[in-house]
């Protein structure tokens, strides 16, 4: 097992010999495009938090590679058990950006119905399934679910997410195991970004990598440059394919860099070192695949400002469209508990209705930024 | 008052003489029978059967794919059930010994009982966790314990708990065949205690409806599993002394059949709760609390608990910590006398 760093472009952008996948010209742009609206997206998210006009934000800032490399290995019909900070994944499967936008606002447009804090998706039509804050269950789930695409004999492949702090969690150990154990067709993929909100990952482990945890579970483990989109694509190509093969699970250990704080709760200032994070500025994977774009004549500035203003605009108006819709009604808070109400349920529902309808019960409490 | 639904399923009929262990795994057979999305697995539950034999016959019958042991990880067993259900599939996940969940946690509150929520019903877990629960076997803390109390307060779960074989096979169907998540508790004290008539077949005993074991007029006592026969005894021995004591079987813990509970206490205006989970904040609590609210004015004594003490399980002393017939006739008395 190689603990190497897997690179394919260079610093200047430059595919080494040998290793380009030689995608084509148009998924390149497509790529550059889904990576230029996935940063566009989180800027605007966090200004609409800074804005008081959303609750809460968490930014994928400087991981758009990472996840959207890794996830453009799988084929659409693929599954996805993610973490929360893979936003990209829902502009490469075309979920519509205003369903994105009316979750950060929790109103009658976002498909949990407003049950959950913002980026904690759930898109079924993208099989993504829906995501939740405690760190690492989804792994064990993703281990489960490709068990059971074992005993239905269907060829679906799950990829699954977690930082390097998620690592440390109970289910990485247990998700890992059991899915090596039972050969089920998923790719663990850890965006080992450096920080868990404040703990660097040097605390979270002593082992020399992510990715040299996989041996102790009998998987390969692979180490690649999280800000190369291409190498991502590559190595999480072949974990895909070895998966649909019935082979078995990889762990993939992407490394990267979390360039925001850990959300807009935090401020990484107070605990970050600033020549470590100007460092990693650097090395923006977007920069270096715009680069790699521009050796193949595939990148002008027509077409930056195509890509950027499109984001923008296609943004924009989103916001607009999502933030004009209403709250879910009151009722609503009582569904999906169960399938259907039970009886306490139903009395509850039908207290809290008649106590509104005698006024002074529902102003709004929680104010935003929390 | 019973709300058993008996049906004439795989075209066998009539019944046979069962223990409450061997109907859980007739129930289970008969739904991998009928729907080949169900499947069970977890500890020692493939060729060895399972440590109590709820499995027995099936990895013969079914195979490892459909019945299959797994590496010793609670947490693990549940939150890949979790991914299968999310899947699409419907397994049937037995943890050992409910002493043992706790590292299933997480899974199942944070994970299991939230899904359809969380997902505005875009994902969901229909998923049935059995476990042998409750104490009287010399288990001592790790192998006694009824922790049902936890489950009960996670909205999105069902927490179900059989006292008699026909019950744990119609419950045990009904679960597997819920669109939710399901706690199945089974007691273990009386897996081979007490035979029972079960109907051969398709059996079905809804949820939510709770079971009148027996009809009484002076007191009520509410209780389920493997407190279902302590408490008919007690009811027994205080007909001789006089006293008309009615025994409901809760059957299903949540949803609570609160319209049977509170029928049979608005009759007998008086009621006797017994649990055998640490008496602080246990189920009991609840249903003393919902009485309260809801029938106060009809009540003509105090709402006694009979429960476990709290403290940890005993092991030397268990038969002193278990709620037995001669403490729930005490607090039968209690209700008359204050």
């Amino acid at each position: 097992m190689s603990l190497e760093l897997l690179t394919i472009l260079d610093p200047d952008g430059k595919a080494q010999k040998g290793k380009d996948p030689n995608l084509p010209a148009k998924e390149l742009q497509r790529l550059y495009r889904l990576m230029v609206a996935t940063r566009a997206l989180d800027d605007r998210g966090l200004a609409l938090q800074r804005q008081g006009r959303i609750g809460f934000y968490l930014q994928s800032t400087g991981q758009e590679a990472s996840h959207l490399g890794a996830a453009y290995a799988l084929k659409d019909s693929d599954w996805l058990f993610p973490a929360y900070r893979q936003p990209g994944i829902l502009l490469l499967r075309e979920v519509p950006i205003e369903k994105i936008i009316a979750e950060w606002f929790g109103n009658s447009g976002d498909t949990s119905k407003g049950r959950q804090m913002p980026v904690h998706y759930s898109f079924r039509q993208a099989n993504f399934v829906s995501i939740s804050s405690p760190i690492g269950t989804q792994l064990t789930q993703a281990a489960g679910a490709g068990m059971a695409a074992r005993i239905r004999g269907d060829d679906t492949v799950f990829m699954t997410f977690c930082g390097d702090g998620g690592t440390s969690s109970n289910d990485f150990h247990t998700g890992l195991n059991f899915a090596a154990v039972y050969k089920a067709p998923v790719v663990f993929v850890c965006e080992n970004n450096g920080w868990a909100i404040s703990v660097p990952s040097s605390k979270q482990t002593c082992s020399e990598s992510m990715a040299i945890k996989a041996d102790a579970y009998g998987m390969p483990g692979v180490r690649v440059d999280g800000n190369d989109l291409l190498a991502v694509y590559r190595v999480c190509k072949e974990a895909v394919d070895r998966a649909r093969r019935g082979d078995g699970p990889t762990l993939v250990e992407t490394v990267t860099y979390r360039i925001a704080s850990h959300s807009s709760s935090d401020d990484a200032a107070r605990y970050r070192d600033q020549k470590e994070f100007e460092a990693w500025k650097k090395k923006d994977p977007i920069a270096r695949f715009q680069l790699y774009l521009k050796h193949k004549k595939l990148w002008s500035e027509a077409f930056e400002q195509e890509c950027a203003e499109g984001a923008k605009a296609a943004i924009g108006a989103a916001v607009k469209a999502a933030e004009a819709l209403p709250n879910p009604g009151p009722e609503t808070m009582f569904d999906d508990v169960y399938m259907n109400l039970t009886p306490q349920l139903k009395e509850q529902r039908q207290e809290l209705h008649d106590l509104m309808a005698k006024g002074g019960v529902g102003a709004q409490v929680g104010h935003f930024p929390l | 008052m019973t709300a058993t639904q008996t049906k004439a399923g795989d075209g066998k009929t009539g019944t046979k003489v069962m223990t409450l262990l061997e109907a859980i795994t007739d129930a289970m057979r008969l739904e991998m029978r009928n729907d080949d999305r169900v499947v069970v697995f977890g500890e020692d539950v493939g060729k060895k059967g399972g440590v109590f034999g709820a499995t027995a016959g099936l990895f013969e019958e079914f195979g490892e794919k459909r019945c299959f042991d797994t590496p010793l990880s609670e947490c693990g067993i549940i939150g890949t059930a979790i991914g299968m259900a999310v899947y699409g599939m419907r397994p049937i996940a037995e943890i050992q010994f409910l002493d043992f969940i706790y590292p299933a946690f997480d899974q199942i509150v944070s994970e299991a009982a939230k899904m359809r929520y969380r997902s505005g019903g875009e994902y969901t877990c229909p998923m049935v966790i059995r476990s042998p629960y409750g104490g009287g076997i010399r288990g001592g803390h790790y192998h006694s314990q009824s922790s049902e109390a936890y489950f009960c307060h996670t909205p999105g779960l069902k927490v179900v708990i059989p006292s008699t074989p026909a019950d744990a096979k119609g419950l045990l169907i009904a679960s597997i065949r819920d669109e939710d998540p399901v706690m199945f508790l089974e007691p273990k004290r009386i897996y081979r205690h007490g035979k029972g008539e079960v109907p051969l077949g398709e059996h079905v005993v809804p949820l939510g409806k709770a079971r009148i074991a027996r009809e009484g007029t002076d007191v009520t006592i509410l209780c389920y599993g493997a407190m279902v026969p302590v408490c008919e005894a007690a009811a027994e021995s205080a007909a001789q002394a006089g006293r008309s004591v009615e025994v409901v079987d809760l059957r299903t813990l949540v949803p609570l059949d609160e319209a049977t509970v509170l029928a049979s206490v608005k009759k007998t205006g008086r009621c006797v709760i017994a649990y055998e989970a640490p008496k602080t904040c246990g189920y009991g609590a609840e249903l003393s609390a919902l009485l309260a609210e809801k029938c106060i004015e009809w009540l003509e004594g105090p709402i006694v608990r009979v429960a476990g003490f709290d403290t940890p399980f005993p092991y030397t002393l268990e038969h002193l910590y278990m709620p037995d017939e001669k403490r729930v006739l005490a607090g039968i008395e209690k209700t008359f006398s204050w």
